[in-house]
Parts: C-alpha cells; structure tokens; sequence
C-alpha cells in the first residue's frame, strides 16, 4: 500500500511543488498566476511535441534525458517517503542515493558538454562548482547523524529526536536548515539560479538544457522536480513521527511538501539572486551548518 | 574666425560656416577640446566632401559650428580619436561612410556595414575563452552582437557589434521627411525624436508654436522619461530575480503609459507632436485623471526603490557591478543619463534649455554618482520622480490657464542653404537633429544623433573585470537602443 502510494506521490507531486512554487512567487508579486497543475499540462504538452536536435551533439545527447530519469527514479527506492518507509531498505543506501544522483548529473554535464554551446559549457562548469561543495556537507550531515543512531540507512533521519536527548530540536533544525539550502541549490532556485530567467548568460541550470526540446526536455524537467521532492521527503523523515495511520501520515506528508514550496516560493520572491561569484559562499553555509550539526552530535555523544 | 557660434534650436546660412583645411580644423577642434555633437560629412559636388564639425560648449550654452572640406584627392587625414578618444565613433561612422581615412585611428572597424567580414579582438591563453551572444537574442530585444573574452567567470573584454538594424533614416529622412518617420527612429524615445525633428524643422520654416502646445510636447517628454526609467528599474529587479520590484514596477510604468494613451491615443506618444503644435489638446476631465494616477504611481515606485535599497540581496547585485569612472566616461564622451550617473553634469534640458525649459526654470539636481549600477539605478529613480513632478507641474498649469490653440499651420517652406540643429534631452541623453538644406530650398542632409551612439563604448568598458553573468544587469541598467545607433 504505501509502496504504491509513495509511487503516487512520485508521479505528481514533484509538479504539484513546482506548480506550488511558482503560484506563490505570482501571489507575491501581486498576480493571479497559472494553476498549480500547469506544470504537468505543460509535462503533458511536451511529450507530444516534435524534437529538434543539434547536428553537432552525438548519443550522449540523446541517452541523457533518459539516463537522467531513471537514475532519479531508481535513487528514489532509497528515500523514505510516506511513513518513513523506503522501498529499498539496505545499511548505507544514502551512499547509492547520493552516487547516483552523481551519475545522472555527470550525464548532465557532458550531455550539456556535448551541444558544443559556450553557454552550455560555462552551465556545466558551474553546475559542476556547486555541487563539489553540495556533497562534502551532505555527507558530513549524514554521517554525524548515523554516528548519533547507529543506524546506517536513512532511518537513522527518523530517529534523531529519540537519540539526541536535549540537543535534538537543535540538529534537527541545524539538518533541516542544511537540507533546505541543498533543495535550492539542486533545484536550482533562487538565491542560486534564477528558474524564470531567459538571460543565457545568468542562467546554471537552465543553460545546460537549452538545446533540449520536447520529451527529452519533459523528462528533464521532471527529473529536477522529483529531486527536489526527495530532498525534501528526507526534511519529513526528520519532522513527521513515525507511528502514524497511513492516512495521517500521507497527510502529513502532502502538507509538509505544500509547505517546502511556499516557503522556497517565498524566499524567490523576497530575495534577489546572488551575485554568482557569491553563490559559492552561499552553498558552503551547508557546509558550516552541516559542521555544527557534527559537533553537536560529538557533544551528546562524547559531553554527556 | 574658425567658428561660427550657434544656439539651440537656431539656424544658420551653410554659407558662413567657416571651411578651413582639415589640418587646421584638427587643430582647432583638439585646441577647443569640447564636447562633440556632430562630425558628419556631405558630398559637396565634384567628388569632393565637406565635414561639418558642431561642438557643444555646454558652460556656456552655445554650439560651434566649422567645416573642411577634402579634394577628391584628399582620402586620408590624421585622426583626432588619438588625442580627443571621444571622437573615436564619429570618425568610424565618417570613414565608413565616405572612406576618408583617419590615419592612425586606433580601432577603425566598421560601424553599421561588413559585420561579416570583421574579424574580432582575441585574446589568447590556455584559460581564455570566448563567448559569443547574439545578434538573435533570448526575449523581446533588438539585435547586436556581443563577443566576450572571459578567464572563467570574469570577462576581461567585450566587443559590441551593431548594424543588423540599419534601415538607412537619415536617407529615408531627406526623401519623406515626416513626423511619423522621426517616431519610429527609436521606439523607447518615440517623443524625443519627434520634438528634435519637429523642432528642427519649425525652427527651419520660423513656425510658431503656442504655450500650451510647448507645455503639453514638454510634459509628453517628462512622461515619457518617467515611464521608460520606471520601467528599466523594474528589468533590473529582473535581472537580479527580484520578482516583487519586477512586479510593482511593470505595474507603475504600465499607468504612465495608458496616462499617455489617454491623451494620444498611443502609450508611447505616437502621433502626438505635430508640426507647428500637438494633434490633441488634454482637457480638464483628463488631467484630473492623470494627476491622480502620476501621484499614486510617484508614491509606489519611491516605496519599493527605498525597499529594495534596504534589501541586502539587492545591493550587493547592484553595488560596485558595473563601473565606468568620471575619468573614463568623460574621455570616450558618455553622454546623457550615463554620464550623470558617473558624477558628469551633463543635461541638456539645462545646458541647452529650450523656450518651455526656460519658462519652467526648473533647479538642476545634481547627483553624486559613482558609476555603478547602484547609481545608475539610484539615477533613474531621481529622474523619474522629477519627471513625474514636472509632469504634474505641467498639469496643473494647463488645467484652467493658457486656453489656447495647440496646432498651428506649418508649411514646410524650406530656406535655402541652411543649416538647423535642434538637441533635445531624451530619457537616455541628448539627442540630436541636423538639417541641411541645398540651393533648392529642399533637404539635403539629415543627421541624427542618438546617445546610444556615444554610449555602447561606455557599456563595453563597464563589464571588464565583472563576471560574465552581471553582463545582462550591466546592460540592462544602461538600455542602448540598437536602431538609435543603427539608423
């Protein structure tokens, strides 16, 4: 049952956020906006549009879009969802999880490598500069947590508050605040990449996939979607109890990822984008957090 | 006498323009050392060419007025751009157009035609990359080609190319001279062109115009300055991906403009002026209306500029970005709204006030401006709250007074040998309309000259040593126009 819920979840709610997001940005900036299904009409109109490929890019092109997906879809086994439950359930899957969102964005980068485009190239020069610091943190923010539960799958996340004794809302807000800053970056939204710009030389993400047309670009889109939804689904692994209904917890769980979009919509609307050369200082903020959330973890480990 | 002194908006007989040798001029222009309006040249009959020079001697008011003329020998002189850099594009638009050749100019590429066939500046290293952008760009824009040479993220040359949008005016403009004609020169500064032409040509034919005429081109111009600054601040909280400034700004500039449809039938003013006065008088119903509407756009647009100089996001995209020094753009001769916004006093609706200027006898705002985009921004902010003020100023006089006729008869009945100028203070800089007249009492040359012209150079050298994505705020918080250099 939640095995095909979660496949639900899945489906649409990566759409539903974006859709979320951007009728929040349209609510502050004092518009109606689209509905929130938008995303997924535009999902649907994209699939049936006809290609358009580059002459110069080779099967790289081509295979990325696919590669992308899957590779998304199958790190997606490793997330707990609704219930906190993953489908795949294995010591260590946070390393699977995270190394193969590596291998889809490696095919990302040369697939944006590979349309020959000076644009494209710088997209993936900086795409490749976030992430480098995305990652240390990440796993920095993993491992003092797993250290702390002694539980090395991603339901060490379920388990802080049991654990940490006093200092739990502490990590647990220091390991949301971290999680946050990593769905932004991934996302690529605002303060680090700027989604609605058709400025190719501003652009991070968005430039690496210009030449991408139709279902290629579809399947894109909705990859970089789901991602976002798990990084926050790992947000509600902290936040929502575990022993709840089903019904309760699919609840909670469609209102935690109603909220993560109207916040990330809010803070798109009341912040500029930084300056790029900024941006790296931004994305390490994860870094001295995730530190924090470390030696926090040492002192309830270590200080009594 | 090597000059011939000249107002705004005043004529001469091309006859007393003094024509001295080129090697004299040279060296009565570097002696000068003023502000170059206009360096243009005409054929003069038996394969030789007369250069007129006009400078602008703005402490005083006052354009200088020469000639030289070149023999159908003459093909070559020495350049003025390797002493007076501020020549630098006058002289590439001469040689381009004549093929006189300034000798030792230190860039002479082309301007406006063989964009094919140049080959740009490159910059070699391991490291060094170049990225090309346009002509066809991403959005609603005009096209020009922007080459960059970047190490990594910072850029440490750009070259700008133009002339995909020449439509040859000038020429267009000897054959059907017409008041739609000079609207479409440049469609953000449709009422500056208009009025600089109108006046150029009222002041060829001496037609009169009324006060209240006067007073409603005048207020046409302030709005129109108001909407375009207005507008520009709200594409430079876009370009920074501050949605909220975006939003109150496309909305404010939005009623600046149907204020203007209102009275013109058109948001940008087209078909406003006319020869000898305006097409469309504004009553009292309409300007009740208006001054409600500028009041309530003047209160939104100084509540969200002193929200966004408060956001710190906001400032440090805009502070620092960008920056053309007083040295510098004094040299290259930025002009116009640029230039204030690097510490120049430069203002012709002050240095060259027209007769509705002078009745207004409006203060000068002087602004300390650093040259960045934070002062360009801050700028643009100032001048459109003096632009609405002026605007409701205007109003206000037109409401219950000066009940007059707007449109005079105008008859294009054109003197013989004669030569106008008229500058007129558009939203970006001066902009400037020259006619010449032959024996025959037609036109025989008409020059225009858009600050877009003087300013591109000015954009080039503000994004060296930015980084490659803050090319697009730079360039927004100028606003070239393509087809104002173009022609």
């Amino acid at each position: 049952m939640e095995i095909i819920l979660n496949l639900l979840v899945i489906l649409f709610v990566p759409f539903l956020m974006i859709g979320v997001i951007r009728k929040t940005k349209a609510f502050w900036g004092g518009r109606y906006g689209a509905s929130i299904f938008q995303p997924l009409y535009d999902f649907v109109k994209l699939i049936k549009k006809d290609y358009v490929i580059s002459k110069t890019t080779t099967k790289v092109f081509r295979l990325t879009p696919v590669i992308m997906l899957s590779s998304i879809l199958f790190s997606s086994l490793f997330v707990p969802m609704i219930g906190s439950k993953t489908i795949i359930n294995i010591p260590c899957g946070f390393l699977i999880f995270a190394y193969i969102l590596g291998f889809s964005k490696f095919f990302s980068l040369i697939s944006a490598m590979d349309t020959g485009s000076s644009f494209e190239g710088m997209g993936a020069s900086r795409e490749a500069c976030f992430t480098t610091i995305v990652e240390p943190a990440f796993f920095m923010l993993l491992a003092s947590i797993m250290a702390l539960t002694g539980n090395y799958t991603f339901d060490s996340l379920t388990k802080i508050i049991e654990f940490s004794g006093s200092y739990g809302v502490l990590i647990c807000i220091f390991a949301i605040l971290v999680l946050f800053i990593m769905i932004l970056t991934e996302g690529s939204r605002v303060p680090v990449d700027d989604p609605a710009t058709h400025l190719e030389l501003t652009m991070i993400h968005e430039v690496m996939i210009l030449d991408n047309s139709a279902s290629d670009l579809a399947l894109i889109s909705w990859s970089v979607a789901i991602k976002m939804m798990l990084l926050s689904s790992l947000i509600g692994a902290i936040i929502i109890p575990q022993d709840l209904s089903l019904g309760l917890s699919t609840l909670l769980y469609l209102l935690l990822m109603f909220i993560i979009s109207i916040v990330i919509g809010t803070v798109e609307s009341a912040m500029a984008r930084i300056r790029m050369s900024h941006v790296f200082e931004f994305v390490f903020i994860m870094s001295s957090l995730a530190l924090i959330v470390l030696s926090l973890v040492v002192a309830r480990m270590f200080g009594g | 006498m090597n000059w011939i002194k000249l107002k705004n908006n005043g004529k001469i007989d091309i006859n007393s323009i003094p024509t001295l040798k080129i090697e004299q001029l040279r060296e009565e222009i570097i002696n000068l050392n003023l502000r170059p309006v206009a360096f243009f040249g005409k054929d003069w009959g038996n394969n030789t060419t007369k250069l007129f020079v006009v400078l602008a001697d703005d402490k005083n008011s006052e354009l200088n007025v020469s000639s030289a003329i070149f023999n159908q020998d003459e093909k070559c002189y020495e350049s003025i751009t390797q002493v007076l850099p501020s020549f630098h594009i006058f002289e590439r638009e001469f040689y381009e157009q004549f093929g006189i050749k300034p000798l030792n100019h230190p860039w002479l590429k082309p301007l406006r035609k063989n964009q094919k066939d140049y080959k740009f500046f490159e910059m070699e290293g391991e490291e060094v990359h170049q990225v090309a952008v346009g002509p066809i760009h991403a959005g609603v824009i005009e096209p020009g080609h922007f080459r960059f040479m970047c190490n990594g993220e910072t850029v440490y040359h750009l070259e700008i190319m133009l002339g995909y949008q020449h439509r040859g005016v000038e020429d267009l403009m000897i054959k059907h001279p017409s008041n739609r004609l000079a609207e479409s020169i440049c469609g953000d500064s449709v009422i500056a062109n208009n009025l600089a032409y109108s006046k150029v040509m009222e002041t060829l034919c001496d037609c009169k115009v009324s006060k209240r005429a006067q007073l409603i081109r005048t207020l046409a111009l302030e709005m129109e300055r108001a909407a375009i600054h207005i507008g520009d601040l709200g594409a430079i909280s876009g370009d920074i991906a501050y949605l909220m400034g975006a939003s109150v700004f496309g909305a404010t500039r939005t009623l600046v403009i149907n204020t203007m449809l209102e009275f013109s039938g058109s948001r940008f003013g087209r078909g406003l002026i006319e020869l000898g006065g305006v097409n469309f008088d504004i009553d009292n119903e309409k300007i009740k209306r208006a001054l409600e509407t500028l009041t309530k756009v003047e209160k939104d647009v100084d509540r969200m500029v002193k929200t966004m100089l408060k956001n710190t996001s906001v400032m440090s995209r805009l502070e620092k970005t960008g920056v053309v020094s007083k040295e510098k753009a004094e040299q290259i001769g930025l002009v116009g709204m640029a230039a204030r916004a690097c510490g120049l006093t430069l203002d012709s609706r002050f240095d060259f006030p027209d007769e509705c200027y002078k009745f207004l006898a409006l203060p000068r705002k002087m602004f300390k401006g650093k040259g960045d985009v934070n002062s360009r921004f801050k700028l643009r902010h100032q001048e459109a709250m003096e632009s609405l003020d002026i605007s409701k100023r205007i109003l206000e006089m037109l409401k219950n007074t000066l009940k007059e006729e707007v449109k005079t008869n105008c008859e294009l009945n054109l003197p013989k040998d004669t030569m106008a100028i008229s500058i007129v203070e558009g939203w970006r800089g001066e902009i400037v309309h020259i006619a010449l007249t032959d024996m025959n009492g037609t036109l025989s040359k008409y020059k225009i000259k858009d600050p877009s012209f003087n300013n591109w150079y000015g954009l080039a050298l503000a994004v060296r040593n930015n980084g490659v994505s803050d090319f697009p705020l730079c360039n927004k918080s100028f606003n070239l126009s393509y087809c104002g250099c173009d022609l």
